[in-house]
């Protein structure tokens, strides 16, 4: 229970939904049911490049329980479009090729649906989906990012030649004369590996269709409903305002539920054929091939700098995998929220990067937790650590050269970026001193004279979220806004619905943004319902991913409060017998200055709003406020990690021994749900480091097809985190708060990284690819030892 | 359903269970359930019928028969673990249990269902093979015994019949003079062991007595590596004659296994370290 002398902002405030999902009461997708429900299953490839000559339903239609089975023609028939892609980023020559549903002439990787049966169980369903026969001519594959623009590659699109999707760069300052004036520069081809998202719920839809009506409502694993509504009116008969989307309790989602997907058209359009509610819920092998996936990047690096260390530029030719088709913010994640971030946290006088995304026979690829921010980081923090080694300096000596001063009011970098505020170097010296960093020098200098690996490895991270100025988002090619709503609605007893166009799906806004409220209006956080994920109920919104959620979502908050107070203010004068300008709001409480006891509480007001009985002229019955919100720039949360490994140089095994993390995202709301947050995240980054990694083989299987072989980090795998925090406040929006949901991913992949390298050092290794397997690291240091007889 | 239809029986005595095997034609025993029911997810394995054999009494529980120990098959791995007197007698066993998957696995999973799977990446086959014990099978015509030795023939492939069923597994306790260890590299996803290597030593006076060396997880069955065990027997156990013993691992692993996470030559090379690890701690459990 909060009270009025305890702040309910930055309480480490229990979540208030845990309740219901830690009793098994949440409700998810797949929990609900609806009269007449009919269920789904999809066909889908076993090949990842094929022509499809003929598909014979006969046997699946005489199968038990089985009301339909559908192809992609009829879907097209019958007015259902092609998935569009939603972000098409100008001036870079991108192809859209046609996205159909359910692949109609051509399967392009494995997970390629060709065909739907609906049956009266899922059970039948999924036993008539195996009696669809397919016939195939299989075509040749290709699955390497850079090998797909090879003159001799197999071609997955006609609209694509060399199975270029787009080129795109960015260019900022004379990068040619910061190399040429360069003392050294080095060099690396650095991979960020294909990872899958591994949302504890797969996807999930139930469509139905309201005939009489002309209704339409979609319950769907969601991050933004009112994107996917918004994107059905575009490939499915459906006129928007007849669109309802719920996106009700989500099992996490980590980007892999921002796309509007094929199945989300498919039950619609099964809906419609067989007049009954569908159903879809995804297995988690389905879940591997037909859920997206993140990163697939190789990227070849340059960077120069002069001899006392100070970097002149950075250089870089990036390929990054699209997958087979581009999913919904596809092509955005290797541009836009990659490129541009490529000075991290440094003053870099010169970047240059040219990306080249292609098509390959794999799982279209989309946002993943950091989204193309991962990607950039770690090539800056691994080409800061090389010229540190190339200079024999302490890699946290060359960051101390390099970052960009404190500042509180706007810092342009090379790419163009206007950085909102950051104290890098107080970031850092926090983690150095947690760390005790120098005497863990020292005792790995002890441990290297003993013949032990061991490494520490520091990272300097700033990153781009809050996503984002809609102007900004016009002039990049998103297709919508990234502007977020809100409507703070006072009940006759002062109780509070808060409604939001965010949607959270376990990040913990149902309760960080009551303690918002709560704190703003001097209601306990018990007496506010945060209401989201559903079109019909909440205002216009555009979801939540980008760790914008709060940054921007809070905006929108914060205006409706601002109107609340103002309101309350009338009110109260009038109920008081004062004047407005002498009325004063504060925990809880309007009153004449001087006299709080004889003050009207807001529930008092809420009671006389609602009732009307004797309202000041000019006012209106109700206590409730809408607002909107556009932030004017993006924000950047920044941080000092640091890591301690040790690698076992008899098998190449890695003893992750010690991790320190301070994140800056502003003033902290709930430091529990911080500290959740960076935990999750610094596992994840983590895990691309040293454990996932997707992988196909040449002919488009993916190997990596299960959790038996996906690792996936276990808690015995990490040690317990050290985390710490400063708090610079931004100015981008009203409470001065930054997101801090992929801080963690972002920041932990490179500094588990260098610090592997670091350990390796004295044998010379520079390079191993991730993740960093025992046997790459034995294989590297077995080639070292060889190279140094 | 994920699974193909399939028939389901649920037999109250090992009799029936028996009879139905015999009979109901390609019908699969289930026990635990955590490698079958995974692989018919993926219809990978269609068994037209399941007899459960979850119901039958007296194939479970753990009991000290004069030099060995005896564990009946339906033995969950949490109790192998979880058990004073596998602790005390045969202490290799409960720790090998212990580390088995995870959670889920150990209290579902059972020691027979384990054994009669003859995965080359499981714990049990490996441990067993060098602990000696024997697997007790029954059929229509009764039980029968047969060495771990002898049982894994090739993977996935145990040594007993159609229509017969592990019923229990005999394994002999670690006495005095005498120790056991096991090492494993797991694979971060599975839990199974990419290499598994399980010693169990005697040593007199600082000399080592017998050795029995059993490598999982490279070949098809657990292998064992007599060269490596008649380099040790005789000699006074040092770092030197335990690295030695250990180079000979090598030779008893012809065409090992590979796959993306790891090659045969890597798993080659863990097993040689991995035994040399096993056999150190191995000869101090044996005070030496």
């Amino acid at each position: 229970m909060t009270t009025t002398t305890e702040r309910a902002f930055g309480a480490s405030v229990a979540r208030k939904e845990d309740a219901r999902f830690i009793t098994g009461q949440g409700r998810f997708t797949d929990n609900l049911t609806q009269p007449g429900m009919v269920h789904m299953a999809v066909v889908r490839s076993p090949l990842a490049h094929a022509r499809i000559k003929g598909i014979d339903t006969s046997a699946a239609t005489e199968m038990p329980g089985v009301v339909g089975v559908f192809t992609g023609q009829e879907m097209a028939d019958a007015g259902f479009g092609g998935i569009p892609c939603a972000w098409v980023v100008p001036d870079s020559d991108t192809v859209t090729p046609p996205h159909p549903p359910i692949a109609i002439d051509t399967v392009r990787y494995v997970g390629d649906a060709v065909a739907m049966v609906v049956a009266d169980t899922d059970a039948n369903a999924r036993d008539a989906a195996y009696a669809v026969d397919v016939d195939y001519d299989v075509l040749p594959v290709v699955v390497d990012v850079r090998k797909a623009m090879d003159p001799d590659a197999p071609q997955l699109h006609e609209e694509a030649p060399n199975n270029q999707c787009f080129h795109w760069v960015v260019d900022g300052g004379d990068v040619e004369a910061a190399f040429a004036s360069a003392d050294v520069v080095v060099k690396e081809t650095i991979t960020n590996q294909r990872l899958i998202p591994n949302a504890m719920e797969a996807r999930v839809a139930l469509a139905r269709w309201d005939d009489a009506m002309g209704e339409l409502t979609l319950w769907v694993t969601s991050q933004n409903p009112h994107i996917v509504r918004f994107l059905l009116s575009l490939d499915t008969p459906v006129p928007e305002h007849k669109i309802r989307v719920i996106a009700p309790d989500v099992g996490g989602g980590f980007g892999s539920k921002l796309a509007h997907y094929p199945e989300d058209t498919m039950v619609i359009f099964a809906s419609q054929q067989v007049g009954r509610p569908v159903k879809w819920a995804e297995t988690r092998s389905e879940n591997y091939l037909a859920t997206t996936h993140g990163r697939d990047h190789i990227a070849e690096v340059e960077m120069a700098a002069t001899k006392e260390g100070k970097i002149l530029g950075l250089r870089a030719k990036t390929w990054a995998s699209m997958g087979a088709y581009l999913s919904t913010a596809s092509t955005g994640i290797a541009t836009i929220l990659h490129g541009l971030i490529l000075s991290g946290s440094y003053d870099i006088g010169a970047i240059h990067e040219d990306v080249y995304g292609t098509f390959t026979n794999t799982t279209p690829t989309d946002a993943y937790r950091g989204a193309g921010r991962p990607e950039a980081i770690f090539m800056v923090e691994r080409m800061v650590d090389l010229v540190a080694r190339e200079l024999d300096m302490d890699p946290v000596e060359v960051r101390r050269r390099n970052l960009i001063e404190p500042f509180d009011d706007g810092h342009e970098v090379a790419t163009g970026l206007v950085y909102d505020s950051g104290n890098y170097v107080g970031a850092l010296d926090k983690a150095l001193d947690m760390f005790g960093y120098e005497d863990a020098r020292k005792a790995q200098a002890k441990a290297r004279e003993e013949g032990r690996l061991v490494g520490i490895g520091v990272v300097t991270y700033t990153e781009i979220c809050g996503l984002g100025p809609s102007e900004v988002a016009g002039a990049v090619g998103f297709g919508g806004g990234l502007w977020d709503s809100a409507i703070v609605r006072f009940h006759p007893t002062g109780k509070v619905t808060l409604l939001v166009g965010v949607s959270p799906h376990g990040q913990g806004e149902e309760t960080t943004f009551a303690q918002i409220i709560s704190d703003q209006l001097g209601v306990s956080v018990e007496d506010v319902d945060v209401v989201y994920g559903d079109t019909a109920k909440t205002p216009m919104g555009w979801g939540t991913y980008g760790s914008r959620t709060t940054a921007v979502g809070s905006g929108a908050i914060m205006g409706a409060v601002s109107q609340i107070k103002d309101k309350g203010v009338k009110i109260a004068a009038h109920m008081l017998e004062a004047a407005e300008e002498d009325i004063e709001f504060s925990d809880g409480v309007f009153s004449v200055k001087g006299s709080r006891a004889d003050g009207k509480t807001i529930q008092d007001i809420a009671l006389a709003a609602n009732t009307a009985w004797d309202l000041p002229e000019g006012v209106d019955p109700g206590l409730e406020a809408s607002s909107f919100f556009n932030p004017g720039n993006f924000v950047y949360p920044f941080g000092t990690h640091i890591a301690q490994m040790e690698v076992d140089p008899e098998t190449g095994e890695i003893d992750f021994q010690r991790y320190v993390a301070v994140d800056d995202c502003g003033p902290v709301i709930n430091p529990m749900i911080v500290e959740g947050q960076v935990q999750g995240g610094v596992a994840q980054g983590a895990a691309q480091a040293l454990w996932e990694g997707a992988v196909y083989d040449d002919d488009g299987n993916l190997v990596t097809g299960s959790m038996m072989s996906y690792a996936i980090p276990k808690a015995e795998f990490l040690p317990n985190f050290e985390l710490g925090k400063t708090e610079t406040p931004t100015n981008v929006n009203p409470l001065g708060v930054k997101g801090v949901g992929e801080t963690g991913t972002i920041a932990s992949t490179p500094t588990v990284y260098n610090a592997v390298m670091d350990a390796l050092a004295p044998l010379g290794v520079q390079q191993v690819d991730m993740p960093l397997t025992p046997e790459r690291v034995w294989t590297a240091i077995q080639e070292a030892q060889k190279g140094g007889q | 359903m994920q699974t193909a239809p399939f028939d389901y029986y649920r037999p109250e005595t090992l009799a029936d269970a028996i009879d139905l095997l015999s009979t109901v034609d390609g019908a699969r025993p289930l026990a635990g359930g955590h490698s079958l029911l995974p692989a018919m997810k993926l219809r990978v394995a269609n068994p037209p019928a399941l007899v459960d054999l979850s119901r039958i009494e007296g194939l479970d529980g753990i009991s000290r028969n004069g030099d060995s120990l005896s564990i009946g098959a339906l033995t969950k791995h949490a109790a192998v673990a979880a058990s004073e007197l596998v602790q005390g007698d045969c202490s290799i066993l409960a720790d090998t249990a212990a580390h088995i998957g995870d959670p889920a696995v150990r209290n579902r999973g059972t020691i027979g269902g384990s054994i009669a799977h003859a995965d080359p990446a499981a714990d049990y086959p490996t441990v067993l093979t060098a602990l000696g014990a024997t697997i007790t099978v029954t059929g229509k015509s009764g039980d029968r015994s047969i060495p771990a030795d002898d049982y894994f023939v090739d993977m996935f492939t145990p040594a007993h019949a159609d229509g017969e069923l592990v019923t229990s597994v005999e394994v002999p306790v670690i006495g005095d003079e005498q120790g056991g260890d096991y090492k494993k590299h797991r694979h971060p996803a599975s839990s199974y062991a990419v290499v598994g290597v399980a010693a169990v030593v005697s040593a007199s006076d600082g000399t080592c007595t017998a050795a029995r060396i059993a490598i999982g997880g490279i070949t098809g069955t657990p292998e064992r590596a007599e060269a490596a065990e008649a380099a040790l027997v005789g000699q006074v156990v040092s770092a030197e004659s335990i690295a030695e013993a250990s180079s000979k691992v090598a030779a008893a692993l012809d065409n090992p296994l590979g796959d993306v996470y790891a090659s045969g030559e890597y798993r080659v090379h863990l097993a040689t370290v991995l035994t040399r690890r096993a056999l150190a701690d191995a000869f101090i459990d044996a005070g030496v």
